[in-house]
Parts: C-alpha cells; structure tokens; sequence
C-alpha cells in the first residue's frame, strides 16, 4: 500500500486490517497473523521440518493478495498475461 | 554517585554516560541542528522520551507493540551466499523482510544500463519465487558523466579553476545523460515485473544530481501511473555544486528534508527517505537529537510514507560495519517513537 499508493502507515494498517477482517492491532500479532495467512492462503515461511507443500506461495500467494487488497500487483499482471490468463 | 550507562559514540566504540551527560549530549544535539537549520529544537518532553530510550543498560530496545513500521532496503543481498535471488530468499523467508531490493554490486544507472537485460531477467526470476514486494534499486551517482568516467567535462576539476559557467554546463549535460539512464532502467524492470524502483543516495553529487533524480522521477511517474518510486537521499543537505538549479521554481541548493520531501512528492516519487549523517566524534544521545530534529518539519506536513534512512553512518547508527544492537535498536525505536515515521 506504501509502495505503490504512496499511503501512510496508520491508513494503510487500517486498510489492509479491513480486507483481512481483522484488527489493526492484530496485524502486530504472528500467531493471529499465521492463521490468516493460511486460511487465505496468503503464503507462510517454509523449513524443511514445517512445509506446506499444499498451500500457496509465491507467485501463487500474490494472485490472492493482489485480490483481496484490490491492488494490481505488476508481476502477477505480467504473469496472467505471459500465461495467457488474461 | 550517578550510575553510569553503556552507550555508543558516532564511530561505535563503547563509552559510558550518566544521565545528567546523557540530556546534555541530548540538549546539544538538538540545539545544533536547530541553529543550523533554522528549525525548531525538540520539545522537553521528547527529550525526555529520548533520555528514557538512551539511559538504560538494555541490549535492545524496540517500539510498543501495534507501532511497528515497515522496512525497505537499499539492497538485500549481492550474492552473499549464492545467487541473488538466494539472497532476498534468505531476507524474505529467515529474516522476515516487509520487502526485499534487487541492486546490482556496481549499483549505479549509469553501470545498469550496460547489462540491462541481464537486471530484468533477474528481477522476472526473483518475482516467481519470492511473496514480498521486490523493488530494484540503484544511485543517480551524477559524477560517473564527468571524464574521464563519462562524457562531460569534470566540474569538480573546472570549478577549482574558477571557470563556474563551464562547471555549471558540464553538470547540465550530466543531468541530461543520467535522466535517460534512469528513466530507461526503470522501464525495463517495470516490463521484468518490479514493483517499484529506489533511487538511492540521490544528491550524492550535489544539486545537479538531486535535479536528475526528480526529472527521471516525472517521466516514470507518467508512463507508469502504479509503480513504486522510492526516493533515500544522500544527506541531509542538498551540496550546491550548480548553485542555480531549480525544480519548480525552487532552488534545489540547500535544500534540508522538508523542501526535499515536498520536491520528492511533487515530481511523483511515493515514498521519501531522509538521511541525516552521523558525526562519529559525539554521543549516539548527540546524533540522534540532532537527526530528529532536522527531520522532524518534514514529518509536519509529509503526505507520502517516510522512511528514514537507519542504518551505517546515517540516522544516530554508527559509522561500522559490524553494527551493535544497541544502538539499532535505539535509534529506531527513537525515530518511530517520536516522528511517527511510516517506515526505515
């Protein structure tokens, strides 16, 4: 939201906590924060002993993020395009 | 006896203060940037927030929980264990990076250009395997245009010389040369799939080179309405090289974070970095009253996200390469506490 709408951090806290449904206060919790990225699949850090080989990532993690913030995301645009998903 | 406090000097080394000399190193900090930037000290009660942060044996001291800020980078990464791609792979998924920057060792435009499309390869590659924004970044470095690096005439050389108008057309030229660098750059990893591009250490060389950073900024902006335009400065003070550029109508020479800011916002740019330098002779205390106070204006009538410069030499960290905790995580609790800064 900073990056490419230029918002400052309390709008853009408020913002993303609405698209998530949850808190912006939550948003500094990690173990709130971990469940939501895997109920939406929002992509979660990977180690050997704790992958989630089932669950998106990547490029697949920012076709979701790109749709739940309603924010186009360059490289996700460039990737429907180059797979003809477009 | 008043007990004395660990605490860091501007070059890193290790000295202890009481608190008494801790709020007058605080109390000078402040009134020096104030006299020499003509802007208002800071209120009693920051420093006394300051001195709550500063006298105290903690390792670490970090924001309230819910104050957290964002993190961008200048760099992350340049093939420190691997590949580069490897590396923003380390930043994201071990060291929890809110973004990531892909940056070239030689991490000028005017070098970029050169292997352009090796960059965007790079940048198409690291995008399919990393969630976190990647941005790319390089330094407008003005000075590479000059002979014999580039093509202009030196004016480094020339204004020892007295010879300014000819000083003054060399810098003119080199601006000419860096916007097309700049601008080229950009468009290149904007088609690779970039989310935004940094410009760092812009007004490394003086006006002519903050000039060039905000022209490219305005041709960027226009052909890429959703692109990430990240603008870290120099330092805290735009040199006069030139002496007569202007953008806008304002003269760019002398320009402290708040007229830099507000050029920054102006020409399209959506996140500005102030960067204020570290004196490595005075107290951590010292530097970083000093540095909030010179970016404290800037913060009043900011309309973009801010992220200060924190980090070796700039915004109270010290001037080290192996940099200590202590003092990071002072410096920026400090600036996030009481500039309520957007990000570093």
């Amino acid at each position: 939201m900073q990056i490419t709408r230029g918002m400052r951090i309390v709008e853009a806290k408020a913002y993303v906590a609405e698209r998530l449904g949850v808190s912006p206060f939550d948003l500094s919790d990690p173990i709130a924060m971990e469940d939501v990225r895997r109920e939406r699949q929002l992509g979660r850090i990977t180690t050997f002993e704790i992958s989630y080989p089932t669950q998106s990532s990547a490029m697949e993690a920012k076709f979701r993020i790109a749709e739940l913030l309603d924010l186009p995301i360059n490289c996700v645009q460039r990737f429907r395009q180059h797979a003809g998903l477009a | 006896m008043e007990t004395q406090y660990p605490t860091r000097m501007g070059d890193g080394s290790l000295t202890r203060l009481t608190r008494s000399e801790m709020r007058a190193e605080l109390e000078e900090g402040t009134l020096a940037a104030a006299g020499r930037a003509k802007v208002p000290p800071l209120s009693a009660d920051e420093l006394d927030h300051l001195l709550e942060i500063w006298a105290s044996p903690a390792k670490f001291s970090a924001v309230d929980i819910g104050d957290e800020v964002v993190l961008t980078y200048d760099g992350s990464g340049s093939k420190t264990v691997g590949t580069r791609t490897q590396d923003l792979l380390i930043y994201e998924q071990m060291f929890g990076a809110d973004s990531v920057e892909l940056g070239h060792v030689d991490y000028s435009f005017k070098a970029i250009r050169t292997i352009l499309p090796f960059e965007a390869q790079n940048m198409k590659d690291a995008q399919a395997v990393l969630t976190v924004p990647v941005m790319y970044g390089a330094m407008p470095n003005l000075g590479l245009y000059s002979k014999p690096d580039g093509p202009a005439p030196n004016w480094s050389e020339l204004l020892p010389l007295a010879r300014v108008d000819e000083a003054r057309a060399a810098q003119e030229e080199a601006v000419g040369y860096a916007v097309e660098d700049m601008v080229k750059t950009a468009d290149a990893l904007w088609e690779a799939g970039a989310d935004g591009i940094d410009f760092d250490t812009a007004g490394a060389a003086g006006d002519g080179d903050f000039l060039a950073t905000l022209l490219a900024i305005e041709r960027i902006r226009a052909a890429h309405p959703d692109m990430g335009i990240q603008v870290g400065m120099a330092g805290e003070f735009v040199l006069g090289m030139h002496g007569q550029l202007e953008y806008e109508g304002v003269r760019l020479a002398g320009l402290w974070p708040r007229g830099q800011m507000e050029l920054v916002r102006r020409a399209g740019a959506t996140i500005y970095g102030p960067a204020i330098t570290v004196n490595t002779r005075r107290t951590g205390a010292w530097n970083i009253a000093r540095a909030l106070t010179l970016v404290k204006p800037c913060m009043e009538v900011a309309e973009i996200p801010v992220h200060m410069n924190i980090g070796m030499g700039v915004g109270a960290i010290p001037t080290t390469s192996y940099l200590p905790l202590d003092a990071v995580g002072r410096a920026s609790r400090a600036t996030v506490d009481i500039l309520r800064l957007d990000g570093l």
